[in-house]
């Protein structure tokens, strides 16, 4: 094992201190904003922290951009919509297959997944205007493939240069007659993460696709997942444990989804939602309109996952279903806790650091939990603030220019498809004895007293954490890898975790566990130095057979 | 089926680019400035392109790729974006330290037509440039070319640093094209055994290969460093391997700086190496040592002791314009067949270029300049190849048609090792024949009935 030098004690304010110390006052001064020393405890408001603000320029930040929100990480996953990307060739180059979005491609066949379409503009589109060659490009994939929809993403310079991408899929929607065609303005340059790509992406799916479908949907227990890309198959997983509780997923937004779930969305009873950040205004939009409540659920970690099935149980409130949920879980159990107790031993006591996503960094935070592993520093990398503090802090959210410019939809209930799925003293009843609608405590409760939360962390700052605290395990994304990973700590990519998964549900935990036990425990990390480095001086003599 | 809506009937597309061979401008500019000794390369656009342009190439070689940028918002997006640009110059010398800033531009910046040159101007006279530090800028416009032409760009940025001199210091310049850093250590090695003095530009071998020792440097050993590139000019003449990659750069010395050049292909295979050593050996004025022309002698006969396997195969080949000249060249001279062969980097030159070097097939190639995998992958339904050679996201075509597949050019996302074992030159050389009869073999192996499945092949 590699011979760490003892962790020096950091009291957390100096720690902070010695993070902010190289940059440019300005910078510091806005960076001591975004980094927040944890007194979440059960008495006291803990301090505010500053999230979805501009990154600073030059600054090396994790984040992407509006477009990889909207097209990467939402409509991405969709396998029977055609994605066009309407710009030069890069954006939909780069987001093309890169997600890891696991797909059946089920009956019907349909999966454009492997697929890039681009109108890729060259600089006499950029000159002359891109529409004409953006309506050839929709005609050509109506032509080829006769899809059910096709999507039009515009990339940075579609906005600069006035393309109208709403009028010519209006235009071509009404031409073909048989093939939904709509359009995101989702440039690059919008926002100040990809969290206003999501929002743009979401409130176009609402418009345009969600209520299409009037066809009622089988199913005694039915809820919609949302927030759930299928990561490494993390929706597949989530799927069979629903399967197996008798529970139907009429529509998940968006892992391995189609058309038609969108469409259907409006049927279900219950919205589950996963990844807060990147979609609970679709949810509070599904209540307004269909009046389908909807509470916050975590299919990470294996007790994440059994409260969410029981949540989800208690919710319908009938007792077949709660026993079903109760079998499904005795049944699975004994095998997850089996590889816990056997990881366990060799993880507790271990720390680790959660730089990702905006709600991942809370999630995975329960599995590490489960394998006796601290959480001594975590953030989010385009999180709002609810997504640390909780919902409770939303009415004082401070909209600037960049939230400002994100379309906020004003939903009204639907006259004809509203219907309340519960009486006014069922939900009392629900919520009397302790059910919670509605409601996300964030972050920062769960993390304790004294622990560093960074919002939009940088390489810089990455780096600094790793030398001055010493974890055992680093989770961010792909570009962060290895910079950490030369300082001789493993790092796991938790974005679109690069190998293996799915790590949700209860198959997912154990992956998870073993691929913990194989990252902390490789032998690999006390091979750094060479022998002659451990032992420069020549003083012994060679002794030979 | 994977590509399961492809259909065999190739119907003509003018606008919609499906499963493109290409990507755009600004990852060149990003990939060439990381063989910069102490550069950081810079982004002057939205924060997606960096972010994007790190994980693809972080993904491909598996190290640390470092790049900061300009985080466009929309206000930069209406009023220009030197404000951005002259923070982020401050921000990064203050944090990073690094010896050089390489900006590059995206299609957002030269849409809004932001001039980099005056904004590095503006930069200095403001003091964000400490003493001794360096800015150098490239032009990538997104919709222009491809990821080629910002590789190129940027290379060319780099040979502007030439100082004006009547000096000559005798030695080489070599311009690699994009090439794995392994390949870059192999041109080295070449001409270090020769005996020529160098200096190659952009060098990223040490930078996107770099040991696993416990300390990360944000700036590794390695790349051509300022001092060189400053005195590119005293160089006795530039070898530019690749007309795509690195002819620009060559060709801006030799107008500017009166460094002659002449413009090779990239030495892969046996013909291109020849090439590429003569050439050296004749500017250098030096002679080839019994050991490269042994290394030339066993690639000959490993071509020999494959032949058999090699010989009247068809292959399938998508990439960029230099590597695919030379890959195609080579394949000719062991008797294989590129029958069909497409770039998305446009060029009618390339279109001809890999005409006559396939003229003496018995069939025609089909190729494509401009092209892309969807049209690769049609011609491939209507007649099949025995190999496909590209970059990985050949293998959903590779997987669907049954058909081996050689994973080679950029990026590489689902195998490792090319940033370490190098397919230039004629060791290079035997690389490229083992995998490919590899490749061939097993695939004999797999599909051989029991009666004729033989140990010895």
């Amino acid at each position: 094992m590699s011979i760490k030098p003892k962790l020096v004690q950091w009291e957390p304010t100096d720690l902070k201190e010695e993070l902010l110390k190289k940059y440019p006052p300005k910078v510091a001064r806005k960076r001591a904003k975004q980094i927040m020393i944890n007194e979440a405890t059960e008495c006291g408001t803990p301090p505010e922290i500053v999230a979805n603000v501009r990154t600073i320029p030059g600054i090396i930040t994790m984040r992407g951009c509006t477009y990889a929100g909207c097209k990467g990480v939402i409509m991405g996953p969709t396998r029977d919509i055609v994605n066009i990307t309407h710009g030069p060739i890069g954006c939909g180059f780069y987001s093309w297959l890169t997600r890891r979005n696991q797909t059946d491609p089920g009956t019907d066949g349909e999966n454009y997944i492997p697929y890039c379409f681009s109108t890729d503009m060259q600089d006499q589109d950029i000159i002359f205007g891109g529409e004409k060659k953006l309506e050839a490009a929709i005609q050509e994939a109506y032509d080829l493939f006769h899809p059910k929809a096709i999507c039009i993403f515009s990339t940075c310079p579609v906005g600069l240069i006035g393309d109208d991408v709403h009028a010519v899929a209006r235009k071509m929607k009404e031409k073909f007659g048989d093939c939904n065609v709509f359009a995101f303005s989702c440039e690059g340059y919008k926002g100040v993460s990809q969290s206003a790509g999501h929002h743009i992406a979401n409130n176009q799916v609402f418009t345009h696709l969600v209520g299409e479908n009037k066809e009622p949907k089988e199913g005694k227990y039915k809820i919609n997942l949302l927030g759930e890309y299928n990561i490494g198959g993390d929706g597949f997983e989530i799927d069979r444990l629903l399967q197996k509780c008798g529970i139907t997923n009429i529509a998940t937004f968006s892992g391995n989804s189609t058309y038609d779930q969108f469409a259907s969305a409006q049927h279900a009873d219950l919205s589950c939602v996963m990844c807060h950040r990147s979609i609970n205004y679709v949810a509070d939009m599904l209540e307004t309109k269909y009046g389908i409540p909807w509470i916050k659920v975590n299919f990470i970690g294996a007790k994440s996952t059994a409260e969410s099935l029981r949540n989800i149980a208690e919710y319908f409130g009938d007792p077949e279903l709660v026993k079903r949920v109760e079998d499904v879980i005795a049944e699975e159990m004994p095998e997850i806790e089996a590889v816990m107790n056997d990881v366990k031993e060799r993880t507790k006591g271990k720390t680790a650091m959660l730089f990702v996503g905006g709600s991942r960094a809370h999630h995975y935070n329960d599995l590490f939990a489960e394998l006796g592993m601290k959480t001594i520093s975590a953030g989010y990398e385009f999180g709002h603030r609810d997504d640390y503090e909780g919902r409770r802090v939303i009415p004082n959210i401070k909209i600037d220019a960049d939230s400002r410019n994100i379309e906020e939809l004003e939903i009204t209930p639907s006259p004809d498809e509203f219907r309340a799925r519960k009486t006014p003293e069922e939900y009392k009843a629900l919520e009397d004895a302790g059910f919670k609608f509605r409601h996300y405590d964030g972050l920062n409760p769960d993390l304790d007293k004294g622990s560093i939360i960074i919002d939009d962390l940088n390489q810089y700052e990455a780096e600094k954490l790793v030398e001055l605290l010493k974890p055992d395990l680093f989770c961010a994304g792909i570009k962060e890898k290895f910079s950490i990973q030369k300082l001789g700590v493993p790092m796991k990519q938790l974005h679109s975790y690069d190998s293996g998964g799915p790590y949700a549900g209860f198959k997912g935990a154990i992956n998870f566990y073993e691929e913990i036990d194989r990252l902390v425990n490789s032998k690999v990390w006390s091979y750094m130095k060479a022998p002659w480095q451990e032992n420069p001086e020549l003083t012994a003599t060679f002794v030979w057979e | 089926m994977l590509l399961r809506h492809t259909p065999t009937e190739v119907a003509e597309r003018k606008s919609l680019a499906i499963n493109p061979a290409k990507t755009c401008q600004p990852i060149g500019a990003m990939y060439a400035a990381l063989g910069i000794k102490g550069c950081l390369p810079h982004s002057h656009g939205s924060q997606g392109c960096c972010s994007y342009h790190r994980s693809t190439l972080t993904r491909h070689y598996k190290e640390p790729v470092s790049a900061a940028t300009s985080s466009f918002t929309e206000g930069a997006s209406v009023f220009g974006g030197q404000a951005n640009l002259l923070q982020a110059i401050n921000n990064i010398f203050t944090v990073y330290d690094p010896e050089v800033i390489a900006v590059h531009t995206t299609c957002l910046s030269e849409t809004i037509g932001d001039d980099l040159k005056q904004i590095a101007t503006k930069a200095i006279k403001e003091g964000k440039v400490p003493e001794g530090k360096t800015i150098i800028g490239a032009p990538t416009p997104s919709y222009v070319g491809s990821h080629v032409t910002g590789f190129s760009n940027m290379v060319k940025a780099m040979a502007q640093l030439a100082e004006e001199t009547d000096k000559k210091n005798g030695k080489v310049n070599i311009i690699p094209g994009w090439v794995e850093p392994s390949d870059m250590e192999e041109i080295k090695r070449l001409a270090a055994l020769i005996g020529v003095d160098i200096t190659m530009f952009p060098d990223t071998s040490g930078v996107l290969n770099a040991p696993l020792t416990g300390e990360y440097n944000m700036f590794p050993d390695g790349g051509v460093t300022v001092e060189e590139l400053k005195e590119c000019g005293q160089a006795t003449g530039t070898l530019a391997l690749g007309e795509w990659c690195s002819a620009d750069a060559a060709r801006w010395l030799d107008a500017k700086r009166k460094v002659p050049c002449s413009v090779l292909d990239m030495p892969f295979g046996l013909a291109a190496t020849d090439r590429f050593i003569d050439a050296l050996r004749t500017v250098a004025g030096a002679s080839i040592p019994d050991s490269i022309t042994a290394e030339r002698g066993q690639l000959v006969d490993l071509i020999s002791d494959m032949h058999q396997y090699f010989y009247g195969k068809r292959v399938a080949i998508f990439g960029d314009p230099d590597q695919v000249i030379s890959m195609c060249e080579f394949l000719r001279s062991i008797d294989m067949y590129p029958a069909y062969v497409v770039t998305g980097t446009p060029s009618k030159k390339f279109e001809k270029r890999i005409k006559a070097i396939t003229a003496d097939m018995p069939f025609e190639v089909k190729v494509k300049a401009k092209g892309d995998m969807f049209l690769l992958h049609q011609w491939m339904k209507n007649e099949p190849v025995d190999l496909i050679i590209g970059n990985t996201y050949g293998k959903y075509m590779a997987r669907d048609e049954d058909t081996p597949f050689l994973r080679w050019g950029f990026p590489i996302l689902d195998r490792q090792g090319h940033q370490y074992f190098p397919t230039v030159g004629y060791r290079g050389g035997l690389r490229l024949l083992e995998k490919i009869l590899d490749l061939l073999l097993a695939r004999k192996d797999r599909d051989a009935p029991q009666e004729t499945f033989e140990l010895v092949l």
